[in-house]
């Protein structure tokens, strides 16, 4: 589509803009600047603040710069004595009630205001009358509130309404009287409400957990690589005297465009937590780092020759880097041990053969937002992968049929055109009614391996709906989500997934879980492939096999069993029986089963690579030395591959491994076509009541949980049974307040909350929580009394 | 049944909020939001809780924010509780000329309240902050419950204020 051009003048340079663009979107573009408050490219032009005002030739008065068509032939002057008049004006007004308070504010130094003011304000103020003052809010653990600093540019409101979905924050009052707030007290409970600190041009809001600790011009900024969700947000980390201090959006509209999700920004507290790992420990007592390594080595050589290398199991985080996690497989298999995963939260493997080299979006982050329909299956994406969430959100806004088949009834912030909330049982049925749906509609049989699945499928309306709107609407697309993977019948849901993609032209994919979850795939830390995807010769357990089928060693990187595992209370057991653990993590574990304990650096303190969920390789630097003796886990690997005599262990940097890991796995291109030729499935079937869970968004991996603000903030779920008020009736249980749950033989008591977000036939408890732990699998019967 | 915020409001004021959406375009629900808060108001003795702006939120599927920006925003809506007799005085340039401020001082003696509190009885509420009411020609004014008296007088505000039940 050709754009219509105008020709504008700017303080006298000619400009070509785009018709009905705004003038300050010109000006910005071409380098010229204009002051303002208000006005901020990803939200909506509000133009209270004034400040843009500029002079236009013919108009009699001076115009909003951000709320100014370009027009043909229109003259602007930006720096004339009537525009600079119109800006002194305006600042003189908008520091009226400001309190000036700059040397006790931790906006100091990087203040819109500050700068505006000392750019186009007076030096005096002629206000000599009283200020006024505002109570400042509490609103919750992350954000803190100046009020009294505030100039009601109105954008933390706007970002509420537009971006997070939820319209929190509210200008009350009138006159001299407006207020920033939420007017009834409470914690604003937003995913990405932390991108308000960013948004603020004064210190109204500002980020708690770092308030008061230091001075933007003393902060040394290094740009990173948020560690969690798979989006592989572009991060600032800030460090003052070598310890990270805080954690800011580094702009990216491919990846995250200007925004953060609250657990990428201040997870970072996790980095000092009080069990933070100091020096090595060998059976709970510190150590220097040669015994340490010595006694690892002995320990897994001790095992490999008493019981074979098949008694050995590698568990890696998928949040650990490429360069850690290649080392790790390149160790493990240089040992002859074929038992390496991260896929800790996996439930069914019985497809991995099959797999995709490595599963992922198929299409770019940016391509969510134009999508035309998307089938969410087993995804809470919002908590998930925040800002994929806000691109589909934006999708939907637009128009984009954005629909779920999901374990519970999820909460978005935008229309869901059509949606199946169902058991795990029925997520599956519902899945093959769409595929069944989309077969007759497109006059289609499936294919003869599916074909026991599908065809008898009861097709409902909604499934009728989700079907229709994928054929009809273009680009379309179907994405597995967390719950799909944690899913017991994962395979099935990944064939009629692919049947659903390939009958309906969409595009099949993948929302990985953490920062890593591709590149886990890409550096060959799988029990059934090598790096870059190769068969593996022999294939090894996979990460719930080493588990269910207890080993007698296990090295560990960056995971803590009990709570990443899909299986925590057999992660538990197994490392409990085991005979030697090692564990590179950055964090002493509570747990007591672990002989070794290497401690080694978080995310902010290695250098390294991460793939995100669209295959985009991001490499960065340490920002900070590790703490106490930590050292990068891909220098620990390195070191361990040399101690254990491995070939192939002299990198000397982590480009090095980087290079050898992209020589074998950087040219692969993504490809998610689906293998649906696989026959034989047997219908997935479960009894009773059946307990289904998620991961907190703040329970993902250790880092997270670990981080204290986020923890006290209201998006922290605690481990509690969530029951249908219907359920809980036919239970018996309907009017308590705590319920026993029994699983696996184990009994929890826990805090019951009736539901009815959730199915009948299920209940919630989440996992990855230290008092869910012992309840074992996050899909399995349970039993409540 | 799952409980709603809007069960708040009685059948009545529904009937009169759904008069007024009615009115509005189909999309457009919260264009309603003035004359749902006036009747809320209205019902509850002349005052809105957040209960009922919540009610009113749910009613009309707006954000509850939403809403009580604009019941803080207009100075006909109170958002404490307030005596069943609003009185309001003007103030502004006409009135203050032609002694609304004697008007506004008699008035304070009279019920032994300053302007923006109620009666301990809970009979009368003087209103705080009012502007022009747009009556100049018969300054001074003052407003008792929506109904304009003019000309206003010692003698005139007793006749008036003890009128009232």
């Amino acid at each position: 589509m050709s754009e219509e051009l105008v020709n504008i003048e700017v303080n006298g340079i000619p400009l070509q803009a785009r018709k009905g663009a705004m003038l300050i979107e010109i000006t910005d573009a071409a380098g010229i600047s204009i002051p303002r408050f208000c006005y901020h490219k990803k939200l909506s032009i509000a133009a209270n603040c004034r400040m843009c005002l500029v002079e236009v030739e013919r108009a009699p008065k001076p115009l909003p710069a951000c709320a100014t068509p370009v027009m043909e032939g229109m003259k602007v002057y930006t720096e004339s004595p009537k525009a600079l008049a119109a800006q002194k004006g305006t600042m003189e007004f908008l520091l009226i009630n400001h309190p000036l308070d700059c040397p006790i504010c931790d906006q100091g130094g990087e203040c819109e205001l500050q700068d505006v003011a000392l750019g186009y304000g007076g030096d005096v103020s002629r206000f000599a009358e009283r200020k006024r003052v505002v109570k400042d809010k509490n609103i919750g653990p992350l954000i803190a509130t100046d009020m009294t600093r505030c100039i009601h540019c109105t954008r933390c409101v706007r970002f509420g309404d537009e971006i997070a979905g939820l319209r929190e924050l509210g200008a009350t009052g009138r006159g001299e009287n407006v207020e920033i707030g939420t007017y009834v007290a409470h914690s604003v409970t937003s995913e990405l409400s932390g991108n308000v600190i960013d948004l603020c041009p004064v210190g109204a809001l500002t980020a708690k957990p770092s308030r008061y600790q230091g001075r933007s011009w003393e902060y040394v900024q290094h740009a990173a690589i948020a560690p969690h969700d798979s989006i592989g947000s572009n991060i600032f980390i800030h460090t003052l005297r070598g310890k990270v201090m805080r954690v800011v959006p580094r702009e990216n509209d491919a990846v995250n465009e200007t925004w953060l999700s609250d657990r990428d920004r201040f997870s970072y507290e996790g980095i000092y937590s009080d069990d933070r790992l100091n020096k090595p420990l060998v059976g709970g007592a510190e150590v220097d780092w040669e015994i340490a390594l010595d006694a690892t080595v002995k320990g897994l050589k001790d095992v490999i020759a008493r019981h074979g290398a098949d008694a050995v199991g590698f568990l890696a985080s998928p949040t650990a880097t490429v360069e850690d996690l290649y080392l790790a497989q390149k160790l493990a298999r240089g040992l002859g041990i074929a038992n390496i995963d991260h896929r800790l939260r996996q439930a069914d493997f019985s497809d991995q053969a099959t797999a995709p080299v490595f599963p992922w979006l198929g299409q770019g982050l940016e391509d969510l937002e134009k999508t035309g329909a998307a089938l969410l299956i087993g995804s809470n994406v919002r908590m998930e992968q925040p800002l994929a969430g806000h691109r589909l959100r934006k999708a939907a806004l637009a128009g984009g049929r954005v629909m779920f088949i999901n374990l519970r009834d999820f909460e978005f912030r935008f229309p869901v055109a059509a949606k199946v909330v169902a058991d795990p049982v029925g997520m599956v049925a519902a899945l093959a009614g769409v595929a069944q749906a989309i077969a007759e509609l497109k006059g289609e049989s499936a294919p003869a391996g599916l074909a026991d699945l599908v065809s008898g499928a009861a097709v409902g309306d909604a499934e009728r709906s989700i079907a229709a709107n994928l054929i009809n609407n273009t680009p379309a697309t179907v994405l597995l989500g967390n719950l799909a993977v944690s899913h017991p019948a994962f395979a099935q849901l990944r064939a009629l997934a692919g049947f659903v993609a390939l009958c309906s032209g969409a595009r099949l994919g993948y929302l990985p879980e953490a920062a890593n979850s591709v590149g886990g795939w890409l550096a060959g830390a799988l029990p059934h492939r090598l790096p870059g995807g190769k068969p593996a010769p022999a294939v090894g357990l996979d990460a719930r096999m080493m588990l269910d089928s207890p080993r007698k060693a296990y090295v560990l990187i960056g995971v803590e069993p009990e709570l990443d595992c899909w299986d925590g209370a057999a992660a538990l057991k197994a490392m409990q029986a085991a005979e030697f653990v090692v564990s590179l993590s950055p964090y002493a574990s509570v747990a007591g089963y672990v002989k070794v304990a290497l401690p080694v650096a978080t995310f902010a303190e290695t250098s390294g690579t991460y793939v995100n969920a669209e295959g985009r390789w991001q490499s960065f630097q340490g920002a900070s030395k590790p703490f106490g003796e930590a050292r990068p886990a891909w220098k620990v690997l390195r070191v361990l591959g040399n101690l254990c005599g491995v070939q192939g262990f002299d990198h000397v940097s982590s480009e090095d491994v980087l290079a050898e890991v992209q020589g074998v796995g950087g040219n692969i291109q993504p490809d998610n076509t689906p293998d649906i030729s696989q026959s034989g499935w047997r219908p997935f079937r479960a009894d009773g009541l059946l307990r289904v869970a998620d991961v907190p968004i703040y329970a993902i991996d250790s880092l997270a949980r670990r981080a204290r603000a986020l923890q006290s903030s209201p998006l922290a779920q605690p481990a509690e049974v969530r029951l249908h008020s219907d359920m809980a009736q036919e239970l018996g249980v309907a009017g308590r307040d705590r319920v026993q749950v029994r699983q696996n033989g184990v009994a929890v008591d826990l805090p019951l909350v009736l539901d009815d977000s959730i199915p009948r036939g299920c209940a919630w408890i989440p996992a990855g929580l230290p008092a869910s732990v012992m309840l074992g699998p996050a899909v399995g019967p349970v039993i409540i009394q | 049944m799952s409980v709603r915020k809007s069960d708040l409001l009685s059948t009545h004021a529904r009937a009169e909020i759904d008069h007024w959406i009615s009115r509005y375009p189909a999309d457009q629900k919260q264009s309603a939001v003035l004359a749902a808060l006036r009747e809320a108001q209205h019902e509850n003795h002349g005052y809105l809780t957040t209960e009922l702006m919540d009610a009113v939120a749910d009613y009309l599927d707006m954000p509850p924010i939403a809403v009580y920006e604009v019941a803080s925003f207009y100075s006909m809506f109170e958002l404490k509780p307030v005596g069943r007799h609003s009185i309001a005085v003007c103030t502004n340039v006409s009135c203050m000329l032609r002694g609304s401020d004697t008007v506004l001082a008699y008035i304070e003696r009279k019920l032994g309240i300053k302007l923006g509190d109620s009666t301990p009885d809970g009979k009368f509420y003087l209103k705080k902050e009012e502007e022009c009411l747009a009556a100049c020609c018969g300054a001074p004014m003052m407003q008792v419950n929506h109904i304009y008296y003019e000309h206003l007088t010692p003698e005139k505000v007793d006749q008036v204020l003890d009128s009232l039940e």
